[in-house]
């Protein structure tokens, strides 16, 4: 099993492993890359079920790396994200707040859980940040979303293994790099 | 050795704790927020904004108008050719209202001037695409791809060729948004094209239809009547067809019917549209001060029934 997973590196870290710290680039790039999945044009199904690559991003991240990314610098992506939507300023950055302080919470206990239980308790997390939002909209006098306004959470969820297996490749110690 | 990446001990210093931070930046967010909605000072900062995403946000759009591209170009030739047709029908059947176009409109023209009235709106509009619909699950917004650069300015109407759309309502360098008549309390003031009856048209948000409020239940409105903007705010240029009334509930009891409507023109699914020059400015109100967010709402709201 052990030499089955050096071989298949794209196999989920096992929480004994110990990743190598992120490159600053690649956080970076991969948030920019998120960012730019959340503002592309979609319309339809597409649109109404597209998670908040972003939100998802973020909390790998804070999770990972809370060295890189915490508070300060989610409150700073949301306050782009903002702009980029078009929506209330200070919106995303309080809900990115939140959600980084609760994986700041989370964080030592939910990488001992398996990939998909970790995706149970992601959901939770992307669903207290979009009832942030819907919270912060109602005060400011908006409409009820859809019923749809629920599915976003629960995609950005079922894609939390996925992107975290991408996620932690490059930070995988190579095999034979100090043995 | 590499670093460990695991918890350091507490005695380290990390600056401030997160709870500490969170209370910091969501204080942060409120005023931001509160500034935001009460006095839109930070649209300034949202222009610059703009300005730096663009590019970003033109890169991303590129893979999909590709592949919109290599699409239309192995479109089926049978469809082409039906569409073809079809169009040649429509043509002809426009003929001879298009070879009067001229003729009425110079005789408009005389009238107007024999009356001593301003001609309301130059007739000059500008053709957009849509880039994409906002994201925001709460409201109705299109983002279009001219802006300050193709002269777009704020309030100005947006139509299709079946009816209104919207209104201007943020105008960016290269692209504008379009808040849509479907959004909450997006208000069109409309007459009804049989009786002539005055009332204003409310949007009530994402997937529900707008409605006429402020219709006394005797107002003689009917199911299937056409709605045309009235042209009193002075924001659309009158006679344009907004919705199209299906549901009337009179209940005597109450100060107002409750009238349901559908929107005529393609609001969530046209791809092109025209956004038409500001009307000609008409005499200010003279019982209230001017509004600071005419172009949100559309004036006038409420006072005429």
């Amino acid at each position: 099993m052990r030499v089955l997973s050096d071989v298949v590196s794209f196999a989920p870290a096992s929480p004994e492993e110990i990743l190598r710290p992120p490159q600053p680039w690649f956080v970076l790039a991969t948030l920019l890359v998120a960012l730019l999945a959340n503002i592309a044009p979609a319309s339809g199904v597409f649109m109404a079920l597209r998670p908040d690559f972003l939100a998802v991003v973020l909390l790998y991240w804070c999770i990972q790396a809370p060295r890189f990314v915490g508070v300060g610098t989610s409150w700073f992506v949301g306050l782009v994200m903002d702009v980029a939507d078009a929506t209330l300023f200070g919106q995303h950055a309080l809900a990115y707040a939140v959600l980084a302080f609760a994986a700041d919470y989370f964080r030592r206990r939910v990488l001992r859980f398996p990939l998909w239980q970790q995706a149970v308790q992601v959901a939770v997390l992307l669903g207290i940040c979009a009832a942030l939002v819907l919270l912060v909209r109602f005060i400011g006098g908006a409409a009820m979303p859809r019923w749809t306004y629920a599915a976003p959470p629960i995609v950005g969820a079922l894609l939390w293994p996925l992107l975290s297996v991408l996620l932690q490749h490059p930070q995988r110690p190579r095999r034979g790099s100090d043995r | 050795m590499r670093p460990i990446p695991v918890e350091s001990p507490a005695f380290f210093h990390r600056g401030p704790s997160p709870l500490a931070r969170l209370a910091f930046f969501g204080m942060l967010s409120i005023a931001l927020l509160f500034l935001d909605t009460r006095y839109r000072y930070l649209e300034g900062i949202r222009q610059i904004a703009a300005i730096i995403l663009y590019p970003a946000q033109r890169a991303i759009e590129m893979p999909g108008e590709a592949v919109a591209f290599v699409g239309r170009y192995f479109a089926d030739k049978a469809r082409l050719a039906e569409e073809n047709v079809e169009l040649r029908q429509a043509l002809t059947a426009q003929g001879p209202v298009a070879q009067a176009y001229p003729q009425v409109r110079d005789e408009n023209e005389r009238l107007k001037t024999l009356l001593d009235l301003q001609g309301r709106y130059g007739g000059a509009g500008t053709a957009v695409e849509v880039l994409y619909t906002g994201r925001d699950p709460f409201t109705q917004k299109l983002f279009v791809n001219k802006g300050v650069q193709g002269g777009l300015a704020p309030g100005e109407a947006v139509l299709d060729e079946r009816g209104v759309v919207g209104q201007v309502t943020r105008v960016f360098p290269y692209m504008a948004e379009v808040t849509l008549v479907t959004d909450k309390d997006q208000a069109v003031p409309v007459k009804v094209e049989r009786s002539g009856v005055r009332s204003v048209l409310f949007g009530n948000g994402t997937g529900r239809a707008p409605d006429l409020r402020f219709t006394a239940p005797s107002a003689d409105v009917r199911i299937g009547d056409r709605l045309l903007t009235s042209g009193i705010d002075g924001t659309y240029p009158p006679n344009l067809p907004v919705a199209e009334v299906v549901d009337i509930e009179r209940d005597t009891g109450q100060m107002f019917a409750r009238i349901a409507t559908r929107p005529l023109s393609g609001v969530d699914r046209s791809q092109y549209l025209l956004v038409l020059g500001q009307a000609a400015a008409s005499p200010a109100r003279p019982e209230e001060p001017a509004e600071s967010d005419v172009v949100k709402r559309g004036r006038g709201r409420g006072r005429r029934g």
